[in-house]
């Protein structure tokens, strides 16, 4: 299992809705990386729940930063560090979906272009939940969110995700993983191999949110477990050109598995699940899974 | 005061907000049954279990996670 440390880097009282996987998957981060980390956020749920002022949540240092520009604000706390020889501390930067494959995409792209040495983890709850659930280039296909609603006219949303981790890939870092708070063994082990590698390193973390996909607070964990096993999310890392799968499914279940629980996907007919099932064999064929 | 650039010099201030009167349901632990699994301290989202398995209700939310994802039902959740 994962090391349990003597003191989280996450501290309680924070502002998360109960049973939020973004703390989850923060806690676990800061708890991998220990206390000589910086880390930096961009505007969404979690540096609005972790910072209201004059409180915070963080343990160590932290920046907040505009919706944008989280990877450019790392650069700059990367470079300033290095600068004074400070060569050992962890420089982390969080965004959500939203601050990370829609507006945040350029000054990310740049960052990882350059080659920081820097630790970069999208924490992907799958819409901007923080302004109530609207799509972002990260909503799976079908997801029903408060700008691609479901209705008379319209299934929600009619494009797939975007393959965020994959666009990583191509800029030719050292080290580019997916994980999910699920199985935080492999999460842990990702980020503490992205701290290691000398350069830049992206970290895509699928993260149940209760609120906007629509399940019960005591659910979070099962939701991303199942997203796993259907073949949903796939875990996998790519270290140094190298793909490996990190974790298969015994059996792949059936998506309708993980989609039947959720509120977000409750309206799809037979027809668009099995679309979204052709989807998810298509992907898993193709990385091998 | 507001500090110049909204600086906030304590860390892990937010242990001043009590999100335990968030709660409408309350793990109780039965320490028999624990199998030392560590589930509950990893999943839970406000660190409100510590390493000897004590819940601290000062700030558990009562999310209900730790009951689901215990692997021996050492976990029941009681409405308050
Ligand atoms: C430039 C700019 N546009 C819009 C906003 C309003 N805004 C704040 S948080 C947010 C959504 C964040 O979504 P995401 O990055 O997915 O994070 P989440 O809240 O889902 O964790 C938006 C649109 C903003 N802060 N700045
Ligand atoms: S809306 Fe979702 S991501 Fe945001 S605090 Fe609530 S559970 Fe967490
Ligand atoms: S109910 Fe939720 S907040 Fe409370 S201890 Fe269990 S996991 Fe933590
Ligand atoms: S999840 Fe259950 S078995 Fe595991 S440590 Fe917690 S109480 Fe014990
Ligand atoms: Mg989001």
């Amino acid at each position: 299992m994962v090391d349990i440390p003597d003191k989280n880097l996450l501290a309680p009282g924070h502002r998360g809705c109960a049973g939020c996987g973004a703390s989850i998957a923060v806690k676990l981060a800061l708890n991998a990386l220990g206390e000589n980390t910086v880390a930096i956020s961009a505007t969404g749920c979690l540096e609005v729940m972790t910072t209201p002022y004059p409180e915070t949540a963080w343990e160590v240092p932290f920046i907040h930063v505009a919706f944008e520009n989280s990877g450019a604000v790392a650069s700059g706390v990367e470079s300033a560090l290095r600068i004074q020889g400070k060569d050992d501390v962890n420089v982390v930067a969080f965004g959500g979906d939203g601050g990370t494959v829609d507006i945040g995409l350029q000054s990310l792209s740049g960052a990882m272009e350059r080659g920081h040495n820097m630790t970069y983890i999208c924490y992907d709850n799958e819409a901007y939940m923080n302004t109530g659930i609207q799509r972002s280039g990260a909503t799976p296909f079908g997801a029903t969110t408060t700008t691609s609603p479901m209705g008379s006219a319209s299934f929600g949303e009619d494009k797939p995700k975007k393959n965020m981790p994959m666009i990583m890939a191509a800029h030719g870092i050292p080290y580019v993983a997916t994980a999910s708070i699920a199985y935080p063994e492999d999460f842990v082990k990702k980020v503490k191999k992205a701290a290691e590698t000398k350069g830049a390193a992206y970290i895509h973390l699928q993260q149940p949110c209760t609120t906007g996909w629509g399940f019960s607070s005591d659910r979070t964990i099962e939701m991303g477990r199942l997203a796993v096993e259907t073949g949903s999310w796939i875990l996998y890392e790519i270290e140094n050109g190298k793909f490996d799968i990190t974790y298969r499914p015994e059996e792949r279940k059936p998506v309708k598995e993980y989609l039947a629980p959720q509120k977000r996907f409750r309206h799809l007919s037979d027809e668009l699940i099995e679309k979204i099932q052709k989807y998810v064999d298509a992907e898993c064929a193709e990385l091998g899974l | 005061m507001v500090n110049i650039g909204c600086v906030i010099t304590t860390p892990g201030s937010s242990k001043n907000n009590k999100t335990g009167s968030w709660r409408t349901f309350k793990p109780i632990l039965d320490k028999e049954k624990c199998i030392d699994c560590d589930n509950c301290i990893v999943f839970c989202p406000d660190s409100s279990v510590n390493k000897q398995h004590d819940i601290d209700y000062d700030y558990c939310k009562g999310c209900g996670i730790c009951a689901h994802e215990c692997p021996s039902d050492a976990i029941e959740m009681v409405k308050e």
